[in-house]
């Protein structure tokens, strides 16, 4: 965000001779500079800065589990940056879904691959400075690209809220119907590739029952009843051992699954 | 049939013969001998026919142009003169008694078919060289006949001496030949045409412009052909043939041809007196240096050898003084007697299991084991050693009574200085020439020491043949020298007395000299021991001749020489043996000179192959090689990689496009 | 309120996904950065969407729409990204992204559990590499028997 408002305050006393020329083109009747912000503006600021470091902290943190906490924080403050833009259904839809639905599915991702609990040392891949500089090479042009279009494009937001629960189901429902109902087919969709994706080992299991369902002795490393996190007593063996290989690679002690449950207790 | 058609079928037929010999050598062996002798015997019949209308009188001329060919007409052109008649009925007669005499030299011989059918290609080849009208003709006959002799020198390929001497023989020929086909070509392009009748129309009106150029051109090619100094090295190691061969190609004929190629064109070097003091140099070096190798070599092929060398410089003397009645009458009775002297060695060859006149002087009774080859070989040595009344008498003093005549300055055909540097090299030859027939009789047939062994009597056909070429040893000269004239130039050829008493005068003194020489060391043989005999003596005269070859080396240290104190040759050279049985070293020379540059330069050349070219080859297929192999690397099946090099490639492109439609 | 605000704070958010796309080890890690990125592209259109309606007489509040569309396709883009990553990861006994090269030359066609070959060593080996492997294999062993 520093970068961002950098670049704006520059590219705004570059080009603050040209505010009344670009001022129609906004509708407002006299010119905005960045040097008088208004009390939204700061809001949206302050929020904005919270979002992007939620964000960054996100995409950083070697704790899967906090890194999903911060995004949780980071899809709040974006809902709040809705508000600020006067869209309070779609603020309200963000609330609920995303950080309502989506991260809890995330949580349970990670609690079904056997996500190690607290810092893990390879979370990032040796890929990452190449990742780094390609972001901030695009970092740097988009911010420099947006900012350059639109640095005397003004919002008003006085009057109506123009993404009021009102407006925006008239609006859905007499013109975009239709792509609505079609949504309503993709989610169908999802959700049986879902189930089949999920259920792929089931044949496997029905053909030899009387092996699956016996009671048999756990590979190493990891107690007989630690068999919450994947519900999949074939997939036992693997999970198993991956996750005291990890949890030995983070310095961990290897302890029996009521121990890792508590600990997933303490990081929520 | 018009003489013409007879002419043409001369060298048709054993053409035909070596095709079909060639074609069948394998499917029907039986058919392989009557396909080898009769051509030649049918070829000889109608060469005898052909020389019998022509009669010596007017040339025959036939021409046929079967297709323009630029500038310079080549056409199919027969000229038979008296001396294209006689040389094609001795070359008839040799080749007839050649092959005659292989079906039992050659018995079994696995490889007797495609040498048969070699000679054959060969006879016919010479055939065309004698009877053609046309240079560029007379060319494909001559190139023919090098690759024939090739082939056949190296009919023993096992061996690396057989192998080294056809290579050797072949290159130096061909050394001869890329001048002299510059040289044709010169001359055809003065003279307008590559017909001899033309050719030698324009010398006769002057519009040569350079006679003198074109001519020591053709010398050079005949200089390798005929094996006269400097490129007669390849003869001597030709013997590493069958004796056949050596008996009609290296002793005969093709030798025979560069002789007879001068004396067709010998107006034309007339025309140059440079020319025909190179040519008279030329035959005076090689005479005199010939006949001093001969009298120092071990190997009884090698003295014949070096003998033909020598008797061709006699030839090359006769045109150089400008007689070519001389020189071809020469032509025709050495090609008798030599031919008969090489197939005689083949048979003491055999019958001795060695090719030594050391070891054979240390044999006794060789002469009883082969009656005939010895008497026939007296006969022919007779006739080299030019003692009257054999036929090498009456050619060799008519080379010598030439000579005479131009160093005494009656003829303007030639110039004196050249009539007398023939005629005292022909002297001192003589002399020479006497000594080593002397010295090859006694160390041969007059052996002591261990009986010679027997291994029954030779084959009734190489015997035969012996004989019937001992008729014109014997007898040509002398029955002839009147008669001759009439089909050469008209030049009287009858001995002159002054050159007779000197040239046979001389001939006996060498004859008497190394009888004493011989008489003196005879009796050191006795005290060396000395000779090694081929390891299957009982197999055919090929085989024996072939081990004897390969084993003198091995045996003797030397392929020319021998550590004999017992040779009269070493008392009468003294100091210059060692190198006259060494060919005066000239192969040393040559060495330095050729061969070592031009395998310094190969080496340089394969070098800078190796090391420069091959190194931007082999650059350009490994710079593909790394540029893959860093491809290569560069699937890692990451996909996140290949996402970051999509995304970044997909900003420069944004930010080019951006850059490029703000015009910045 | 200036546009440029929520435009560049959308470029940022995006970036930032984009990063976690490309750095992330753990495929659930990689959702939760694509998930920011859409949230980046729905600040876009809410913002944009806001200004068009105010500065336009009649609008169809197609940014808003997309909005909505694309929050319910995230969500079915999340729960399908779950169901995969839990299916390799029930196979392959990972669900680090940089394991899963089969693509790479070297791989065989065969997909059973992590077959990176020692000779490799372009390929990073985490700590648990092998263990995986065998104990996926041993598991399809007794699960045929």
């Amino acid at each position: 965000m520093t970068l961002a408002t950098a670049a704006a305050h520059m590219t705004a006393a570059h080009t603050a001779a040209a505010h009344l020329a670009a001022a129609p083109t906004t509708g407002a009747p006299e010119p905005h500079g960045f040097l008088s912000p208004t009390g939204v503006e700061i809001a949206f600021l302050l929020v904005g800065l919270v979002t992007f470091g939620a964000a960054v902290v996100t995409v950083t943190t070697r704790q899967l589990v906090h890194a999903a906490l911060w995004l949780v924080v980071a899809l709040g403050g974006l809902a709040v940056e809705y508000l600020l833009l006067t869209a309070e259904f779609i603020a309200w839809v963000q609330v609920l879904i995303y950080v309502g639905a989506v991260v809890v599915l995330i949580l349970f991702g990670l609690m079904l691959t056997r996500a190690p609990i607290g810092r893990s040392p390879d979370a990032d891949s040796g890929n990452r400075w190449a990742a780094l500089t390609v972001a901030v090479a695009a970092a740097a042009a988009l911010v420099w690209v947006v900012a350059d279009a639109f640095r005397t494009t003004w919002i008003d937001l006085d009057g109506p809220a123009s993404g009021s629960t009102a407006v925006t189901g008239a609006s859905l429902f007499q013109n975009w119907v239709l792509p609505f109902e079609a949504l309503s087919v993709l989610l169908l969709a999802a959700l049986v590739g879902a189930i089949v994706l999920s259920r792929r080992a089931q044949p496997d299991r029905s053909l030899t029952p009387t092996v699956s369902d016996a009671p048999r002795p756990a590979p190493s490393g990891a107690g007989p009843a630690d068999t919450a996190g994947t519900g999949e007593k074939a997939d036992n063996g693997p999970d198993q051992a991956d996750s005291a290989e990890r949890s030995e690679g983070a310095n961990k002690a290897n302890k029996a699954s009521k121990d890792d449950k508590a600990d997933k207790g303490d990081d929520r | 049939m018009t003489t013409t058609t007879l002419a043409v079928l001369v060298p048709l037929l054993p053409f035909l013969g070596a095709a079909a010999g060639l074609l069948l050598g394998r499917t029907a062996p039986g058919f392989v001998r009557p396909l080898a002798v009769l051509p030649p015997l049918a070829a000889l019949v109608l060469a005898v026919a052909v020389a019998a209308r022509q009669g010596g009188g007017s040339a025959v001329d036939a021409v046929t142009e079967l297709t323009p060919t630029g500038s310079v007409p080549v056409e199919l052109a027969l000229h038979i003169d008296g001396f294209a008649a006689l040389v094609a009925v001795l070359v008839g007669t040799v080749a007839t008694c050649v092959q005659i005499y292989s079906t039992g030299y050659l018995r079994d011989d696995p490889r007797y078919a495609s040498y048969a059918a070699l000679v054959s290609l060969f006879t016919s080849a010479m055939f065309l060289v004698v009877y053609s009208g046309d240079l560029m003709v007379l060319l494909v006959g001559w190139e023919i006949m090098g690759i024939c002799s090739y082939f056949l020198v190296g009919h023993y390929w096992e061996t690396p001496e057989a192998r080294a001497a056809s290579l050797k023989a072949f290159l130096v020929t061909k050394l001869g030949d890329v001048p002299f086909l510059i040289g044709l070509l010169a001359l055809a392009t003065e003279a307008g045409s590559f017909r001899i009748t033309r050719i030698l129309g324009a010398v006769a009106h002057g519009s040569l412009d350079h006679p003198t150029l074109i001519a020591v051109l053709l010398l050079a090619g005949v200089a390798g052909k005929s094996a006269q100094f400097p490129l007669h090295t390849w003869l001597p190691d030709a013997m590493a043939g069958p004796t056949p061969v050596s008996a009609l190609i290296h002793a005969a004929t093709m030798v025979a041809a560069g002789v007879y190629f001068v004396a067709r064109l010998l107006p034309l070097f007339e025309a140059s007196r440079a020319a025909m003091v190179v040519l008279a140099v030329m035959a005076a070096v090689t005479m005199v240096g010939s006949a001093l190798a001969a009298l120092a070599q071990d190997d009884i092929k090698r003295v014949l050898a070096y003998s033909t060398i020598g008797q061709l410089g006699y030839l090359t003397g006769a045109l150089a003084a400008g007689d070519r009645g001389a020189a071809v009458f020469h032509l025709l009775s050495h090609g008798a007697f030599k031919a008969l002297l090489f197939l005689a060695a083949g048979v003491i060859i055999h019958a001795a299991g060695t090719n030594s006149l050391a070891a054979m002087s240390r044999m006794r009774g060789l002469r009883d084991r082969v009656p005939d080859a010895y008497w026939t070989t007296t006969v022919a040595l007779l006739a080299l050693a030019a003692i009257p009344p054999f036929s090498g008498f009456f050619s060799k003093e008519s080379v010598l009574g030439a000579a005479e005549h131009v160093a005494t300055g009656h003829t303007e055909h030639a110039p004196g200085a050249a009539g007398w540097t023939v005629l005292v090299a022909g002297l001192l030859t003589a002399l020479l020439t006497a000594a080593y027939a002397t010295r090859l009789w006694l160390l041969a047939f007059r052996g002591s020491g261990a009986e010679a062994p027997d291994h029954g009597r030779q084959p009734v056909v190489m015997n035969a043949v012996l004989w019937v070429l001992a008729l014109p040893s014997l007898a040509l000269g002398g029955l002839t020298f009147r008669l001759l004239p009439d089909w050469f130039d008209g030049r009287d050829l009858t001995p002159t007395l002054t050159t007779s008493v000197l040239g046979t005068g001389v001939a006996l003194v060498g004859g008497i000299v190394t009888y004493a020489a011989w008489r003196h060391t005879t009796v050191l043989a006795a005290r060396t021991p000395l000779g090694a005999v081929a390891a299957h003596p009982e197999g055919d005269a090929g085989l024996v001749e072939a081990e004897a070859i390969a084993s003198h080396k091995s045996a003797y240290g030397d392929v020319a020489g021998a550590p004999d104190p017992a040779d009269p040759g070493r008392l009468l050279l003294g100091p210059l043996h060692r190198p006259a049985a060494a060919g005066f070293h000239l192969d040393a020379v040559y060495a330095t000179l050729f061969v070592r540059p031009v395998l310094a330069g190969a080496r340089l050349v394969r070098f800078l192959d190796r090391e420069v070219v091959d190194t931007y080859v082999r650059a350009a297929g490994a710079l593909p090689r790394w540029l893959g192999a860093a491809v290569r690397r560069a699937q890692t099946g990451n996909l996140q990689t290949y996402v970051s090099a999509l995304l970044a490639g997909t900003v420069v492109l944004a930010v080019a496009a951006v850059l490029v439609a703000t015009g910045a | 309120m200036h546009l440029a605000y929520p435009a560049v704070l959308s470029a940022l958010l995006f970036c930032t996904g984009l990063y976690g796309v490309l750095a992330r080890r753990n495929a659930i890690l990689v959702l939760m950065s694509v998930e920011l990125m859409l949230n980046a592209v729905n600040l876009n259109l809410v913002a944009f969407d806001v200004w068009l309606s105010r500065a336009a007489e009649e609008t169809l509040h197609s940014g808003q729409a997309l909005t909505l569309f694309t929050i319910a396709i995230a969500a079915a883009e999340i729960g399908i990204g779950l169901a995969i990553v839990l299916a390799v990861h029930r196979n392959r006994g990972t669900s680090d992204i940089d394991k899963l090269r089969d693509t790479a030359e070297g791989h065989g066609p065969d997909d059973s559990g992590d077959s990176e070959g020692p000779g490799d060593p372009a390929a990073p080996h985490g700590p648990g590499t092998d263990t995986p492997a065998t104990g996926t294999a041993a598991e399809k062993a007794e699960a045929t028997a």
